[in-house]
């Protein structure tokens, strides 16, 4: 029997490049436009630093759904929403510092707690399909944030602050300063180490969680969530409540999104109320991507790996844009170009891995039947 | 009391139907522990049912439960989940392996019953937040491998393991629960090398040895005769008889498992007719249809023959047409009259003149939202440009519902199909009528090979030998070859002018419908013939 | 009684039931609050006209199985290109008009055949990609209308600048040829826009017989049964990138209409969320991921389409503010997520 070449194993460098396809083109387009936009290895190194600290903590929240086989997940918007909400009343009760982010942290966790619950539930109705709905589901979320902040508060909800309402006197303002808490945690512990200012308490926080997803990760639970992450039914059969575990994962990354978010505004110091949260999602998941991340696979170095490349993109992109076209809003607009364009890739690319894969596996069995069947040449059958 | 105490399982007088067809009849077992049982029987003699029972197979409730006692260690039991036969002491290694890919073996053996450590957080959470003792789940693990002997790397990743060890790791996990005192195997070594069947057997022997009671499901005869204690044929839903290894031997096995008297009478009258031509050729074909893989068929067909193709679930023979038909993948040759054909492409196969009504009369042979006259025009308006209006100088190939009405309607009439009008949805028809509209679906072609696959599956008796009759009357009017491959070895001997048997993927030889039903039964067994066709002189007037 | 009304209800969906009751809802109140309603429901129909061929565009890809097409914005890009390379033209007129949708289908048969060969190497996870390629498209073509060598100054930014203009207006070339065409004027209220809506019989006139041609018929089996229709024979990826280049033409056709009758091409980040709308209203009339009809499109236009009218000028009436924007979201959101939680649930 002619052996075709079923079992088209490639070569290791080969496999590695398509897995790490996006982190590797990235690095090229950034090596090139880094040069080119003339921007400083200083000045480069200090918004990184501010980026890294302010953006880490939120992306970190995906890792847990992905580990549940939910894919990237918008629940992270709806964690942010909550989180806002926290700050608005915090800022409206005029509590400062430290006790303010605290505060707006205690007060935001019910509410994402609820929102995590109703948003596992949604996505539990949608098997399969969890990033389209969980994608729509916070754009539907928006839509009622947008119904409580900018009618129902100041009206039905009471807010004292008139500064930060509408001059109509009831709805939030379109941007509130958050002057009370600003920077406070990043200045709690502050170095400076050769011009560059490092937000030490931040970064502390940001390892505290990358240690409590490691832990977690080796916990009973965190053992079950990788079950159902790899097949729902064998982990079904085996006793493991799969609607549960699901629910659970996404609870516990939207009220993770809800500190982070947080955390990225008291950096900022503004709050865009109906603005800040829309982006949120796919920057957060377009720099897991670029970090190699993918929507079954996404650990603790993706991150890191992702914010650095990723937002060394957005910090150089207007000004190359500028020296290229000689337009800086060229800039603007191949950021968001890219950060579609790389979630666009990745999901297509995945997709269609997986498909070949599963085609490949199959091939692979049946040869290896056939080579088996070949040289023993019995069946297990009874001979006469 | 003693006696309780001697037998760690009991059935007595057990029943089960499904919606009204008993597919058990009043089964009585007994089984001492330690002891192991081979389940033997044809397709729906009701084997799989009977462990389904045992396990707690949902199924079985949502279907009105059984009648009769399971006494098991001692209790009467009734088991409505899964969990609650492992938590009494069953363990089940199916099939189709209950493995996260993923996950070490070490994970899987250990899987929701994982050692962990203890901390504080778990007074307030639950033992949910351990982490999980990674040492002593490798010290558990390794434990259970020794148990079966085999070179099993703990650490290795199930997804890239060789299936031998896949099933190993299965039998591992439910070795390593403690308390498991009967463990029932479905095929356990069907996916095996003869080295790795050797292996799981010695361990099945090994765990007997230890005290657990097994009960598995095979129909290789070497490994039943080698391994048991205790030989149950099942036929028909009932216990035909109970044998021991040293006191029997493989045709007694078989004229049990099928056994069926020789109607002479039939054979009478029925002329063996005689053919001509080969139409088709098959050489070592290759099906990658999961669940009916075929390992290199090869068989040759007589045109206008009525060619049936038999055995045992899942050893291949619904592979063979839908490989030859494009549905799965397939490798190998075949030769239509005289010309090799393009495989893996439907539509070739059909613009051939071959045609298949599919085992999987919904999934594959209907689109039940639509009405049926839409279901018996369409393949042909694809293939033949059938029921078209050209229009535009054929750029346009307009739908012409007029004329599929009226052939719709023949059909209707000509194969007795039961349905308000041709416009009703096929989702309404019967089973028998859906089986008919495929059937016409594919009349309409006019082919000059039709497979026809389980053509009374689910089908009421009275509707059964219409089916068959006009499959008959179709051979004999036209002329078309027919190939039916059926579970049912009866309506074979009934319809077919030959009949080969697959075993394992390969055709295990091939009898006339005459001869002894015994001879059939040991080619599902799995003997070999040594040639391609076995003639035998019993059931000849 | 009670049976046959929980049974509607579970037919028909609970969300559409309560939209639908709040659009009679609005409809009584309008008069009440000083709303003409003969001025709304022409309102209603002239906005039926011009966002009804988008709806329809989604027709075909789910029909074939590709799902909703998230993707919109590739037809949508089409047709913009189509229009501006029009009025570069200096076309005007219906031929204007024709051009536009002339060089509109040139590109959507091309941008279509690649977006459909992508979606076949992607099945089952159509949407979510199509979302994501849909995004960077626009935002690509952000870029491009800044580079493009478009030179009509009706177009480009005043004073010597480069590339178009975010809006740029079509009066004086092809606004309104459809909308004034036969158009019945009834007092100062009513202008019926008969040429728009003659102009979407004969759109839908056309899909409705490439449903009854041989390759039509395919599309219907494959989107009901892709297994069933491979085993008779049919190409199913050939016969899917046929739905979407279809689904592309159409949507680029809908958006030159909507054009014609704002007034305005929309160029930059005005398509981004173009998709959403539209998908929203062919699942308000009664569609699924799986299955979407003609029927649906009219009805699905026609409800979604009153509410949109309706809400602000009722609702701002009654509580003197506009959160007619807000509810739009939630409505139309909100129906996207209940159709996609409509089929697969997850076993507990």
């Amino acid at each position: 029997m002619k052996n075709q070449n079923l079992t088209k194993t490639l070569n290791p460098g080969v496999q590695f490049l398509i897995n790490y396809a996006v982190p590797i083109i990235f690095t090229i387009l950034v090596a090139i436009a880094i040069p080119l936009s003339g921007l400083s290895g200083e000045y480069l190194a200090r918004e990184l630093m501010t980026r890294l600290a302010r953006n880490s903590f939120i992306i970190l929240a995906l890792l847990i759904p992905v580990m549940a086989g939910m894919g990237m997940n918008f629940s992270i918007v709806l964690g942010a929403m909550a989180g806002e909400i926290g700050l608005i009343f915090v800022t409206d009760w005029q509590i400062v510092g430290m006790p303010g982010i605290l505060l707006a942290m205690l007060i935001s966790t019910p509410l994402a707690i609820l929102l995590g619950y109703f948003g596992g539930m949604v996505l539990n109705r949608a098997k399969g399909r969890e990033m389209v709905t969980g994608f729509m589901l916070a754009f539907f979320m928006n839509g009622i944030y947008q119904l409580v902040v900018l009618y129902g508060m100041g009206n039905i909800i009471p807010i004292s602050n008139s500064n930060i309402l509408l001059p109509r006197e009831y709805g939030i303002r379109n941007a509130i300063d958050l002057i009370g808490i600003r920077q406070v945690l990043d200045k709690l512990i502050s170095l400076k180490v050769s011009g560059l200012v490092i937000p030490v308490a931040t970064l502390l926080v940001i390892t505290m969680l990358c240690v409590f997803i490691i832990w977690f990760k080796k916990t009973k639970l965190g053992q079950e969530i990788r079950s159902v992450g790899q097949d729902n039914d064998v982990a079904r059969i085996s006793g493991i409540n799969v609607g549960k575990t699901r629910i659970l994962s996404i609870i516990i990354s939207t009220v993770l999104a809800c500190y982070g978010q947080i955390i990225f505004l008291q950096n900022i110091g503004t709050m865009n109320t109906y603005n800040s949260h829309e982006q949120v999602g796919v920057f957060a998941i377009a720099a897991l991507l670029v970090g190699g991340a993918s929507v079954s696979k996404a650990t603790i170095p993706n991150v890191f790996v992702g914010v650095i490349l990723f937002h060394t993109m957005f910090i150089v992109s207007p000004r190359a844009g500028k020296v290229l076209i000689g337009q800086a809003q060229l800039g603007e607009y191949f950021r968001v170009f890219v950060s579609y364009g790389v979630i666009a890739f990745s999901l297509a690319l995945y997709a269609w891995r997986k498909r070949v894969e599963k085609e490949n596996e199959r091939r692979k069995a049946m040869t290896l039947k056939r080579v088996l069947l070949q040289s023993n040449n019995t069946t297990g059958g009874y001979k006469l | 009391m003693e006696s309780k105490e001697k037998y760690l399982l009991k059935m007595e007088h057990v029943n089960k139907d499904f919606y009204g067809n008993k597919v058990l009849k009043n089964i009585n077992i007994s089984i001492r522990p330690g002891e192991i049982i081979g389940l033997v029987g044809e397709n729906g003699a009701g084997k799989s049912t009977l462990m389904n029972i045992l396990f707690g197979d949902p199924i079985i409730h949502e279907t009105g439960g059984f009648e009769g006692k399971i006494i098991f260690d001692g209790k009467e039991v009734n088991f409505s989940s899964p969990l609650d036969a492992i938590d009494a002491g069953i363990g089940m290694v199916h099939q189709e392996f209950v493995l996260i890919p993923g996950f070490t073996a070490t994970e899987n053996i250990l899987l929701t019953k994982e050692p962990t450590r203890y901390n504080l957080l778990s007074e307030v959470f639950g033992d949910k937040l351990n982490v999980l003792d990674r040492k002593e789940m490798k010290k558990q693990a390794i434990k259970a491998i020794e148990m079966l002997e085999v070179e099993l790397d703990p650490e290795m990743i199930v997804k890239e393991m060789p299936v031998g060890y896949k099933q190993f790791t299965e039998i591992a996990r439910e070795v390593n629960k403690k308390s498991t005192k009967l463990l029932m195997l479905d095929e356990p070594t069907a996916v095996l090398t003869e080295s790795e069947a050797d292996i799981v057997m010695k361990v099945i022997k090994k765990l007997a040895a230890k005290g657990v009671s097994i009960i598995f499901i095979s129909h290789r005869l070497q490994e039943i005769l080698d391994s048991c204690d205790k030989i149950v044929v099942l036929r028909d839903g009932s216990i035909q008889k109970e044998l021991i290894p040293s006191e029997t031997n493989p045709r007694e096995i078989a004229e049990n498992m099928v056994g069926r008297e020789l109607v002479k009478d039939i054979w009478k009258s029925k002329e063996i007719r005689k053919f001509e031509e080969t139409i088709l050729e098959v050489n070592k074909l290759w099906v990658d249809m999961p669940g009916e893989q075929v390992n290199g068929a090869s068989f040759k067909v007589n045109k206008g023959e009525i060619f049936g193709i038999g055995g045992l679930t899942g050893q291949g023979k619904l592979g063979i047409a839908n490989g030859i038909m494009g549905l799965y993948t397939a490798e190998g040759e075949v030769k239509f009259k005289g010309k090799f054909i393009h495989l893996n492409n439907p539509k070739y196969v059909l613009e051939q003149g071959m045609a298949f009504v599919s085992e999987d009369r919904h999934g594959l042979g209907l689109l039940l939202d639509q009405p049926i006259f839409w279901n018996i025009a369409f393949t042909a308006m694809q293939i033949k440009d059938n029921f078209t209006k050209s229009l535009l100088g054929g750029i346009i190939k307009w739908r012409d519902d007029k004329v599929m009405i009226e052939v719709a309607r023949e059909y209707i009439e000509a194969l007795k199909i039961k349905c308000v009008n041709e416009k009703q949805f096929s989702r309404e028809l019967s089973g028998g009528n859906q089986q008919k509209l495929c059937m016409a679906k594919v009349f309409v072609l006019r082919p000059e090979i039709m497979f026809v696959s389980e053509p009374t599956r689910g089908i009421d008796v009275g509707a059964k030998s219409l089916v068959l009759d006009t499959l008959r009357r179709y051979n004999s009017k036209y002329g078309t070859t027919i190939i039916i491959t059926s579970s049912e070895l009866e309506e074979l001997r009934l319809t077919c002018d030959r009949i080969a048997i697959v075993d394992e993927g390969r055709i295990a030889g091939i009898l006339p419908p005459t001869a002894n039903p015994v001879e059939f039964g040991l080619l599902m067994l799995g003997k070999k013939s040594e040639a391609e066709e076995v003639f035998t002189d019993e059931g000849k007037d | 009684m009670k049976e046959k009304i929980k049974n509607i209800i579970e037919n028909v969906g609970l969300p559409r039931v309560i939209i639908f009751f709040f659009l009679v809802l609005l409809f009584i109140l309008a008069p009440v609050v000083g709303i003409r309603l003969d001025t709304s429901i022409n309102d209603v129909i002239i906005r039926f006209g011009m966002n009804g061929i988008l709806v329809l565009s989604l027709v075909p890809m789910v029909k074939s199985g590709c799902g909703l097409n998230f993707g919109l914005q590739l037809g949508i890009i089409a047709g913009l290109l189509g229009a501006v390379t029009s009025i570069e033209l200096e076309v005007t007129g219906f031929a204007g008009f024709f051009t536009a949708i002339g060089i509109a289908i040139l590109v959507a048969v091309v941008l279509g055949f690649l977006y459909g060969t992508l979606l076949n190497k992607i099945k089952g996870d159509e949407m979510v990609v199509a979302t994501y390629v849909g995004f960077s498209s626009v935002s690509f073509m952000c870029i491009m209308w800044l580079i493009l060598p478009f030179k009509s100054p009706n177009m480009i930014w005043p004073y010597g600048g480069t590339g178009l203009r975010t809006t740029i207006s079509n009066q004086g070339y092809w606004f309104h040829v459809l909308t004034d065409f036969l158009q019945i004027k009834i007092g100062n209220h009513i202008a019926f826009p008969t040429g728009t809506i003659l102009f979407f019989a004969l759109l839908v006139f056309l899909v409705w017989i490439f449903f009854r041609t041989k390759t039509g018929t395919a599309i219907v089996a494959i989107g009901s049964n892709p297994e069933y229709a491979k085993s008779c024979g049919v190409n199913v990826d050939k016969m899917r990138i046929i739905s979407v280049i279809l689904s592309t033409i159409i949507a680029a056709i809908g958006i030159i209409v909507y054009q014609e009758s704002f007034g305005f091409v929309q160029l930059y980040m005005a398509p981004l969320y173009m998709a959403f709308p539209a998908i929203a209203a062919l699942l308000l009339g009664g569609a699924s991921v799986g299955k979407a009809s003609i029927k649906n499109v009219i009805i699905g236009a026609f409800l979604f389409q009153g509410i949109l009218t309706m809400t602000p000028s009722v609702i701002n009436n009654i509580i003197k503010s506009d959160m007619s924007e807000s509810i739009r979201i939630v409505v139309s959101n909100g129906m996207i997520v209940y159709a996609l939680t409509r089929t697969m649930r997850v076993r507990s």
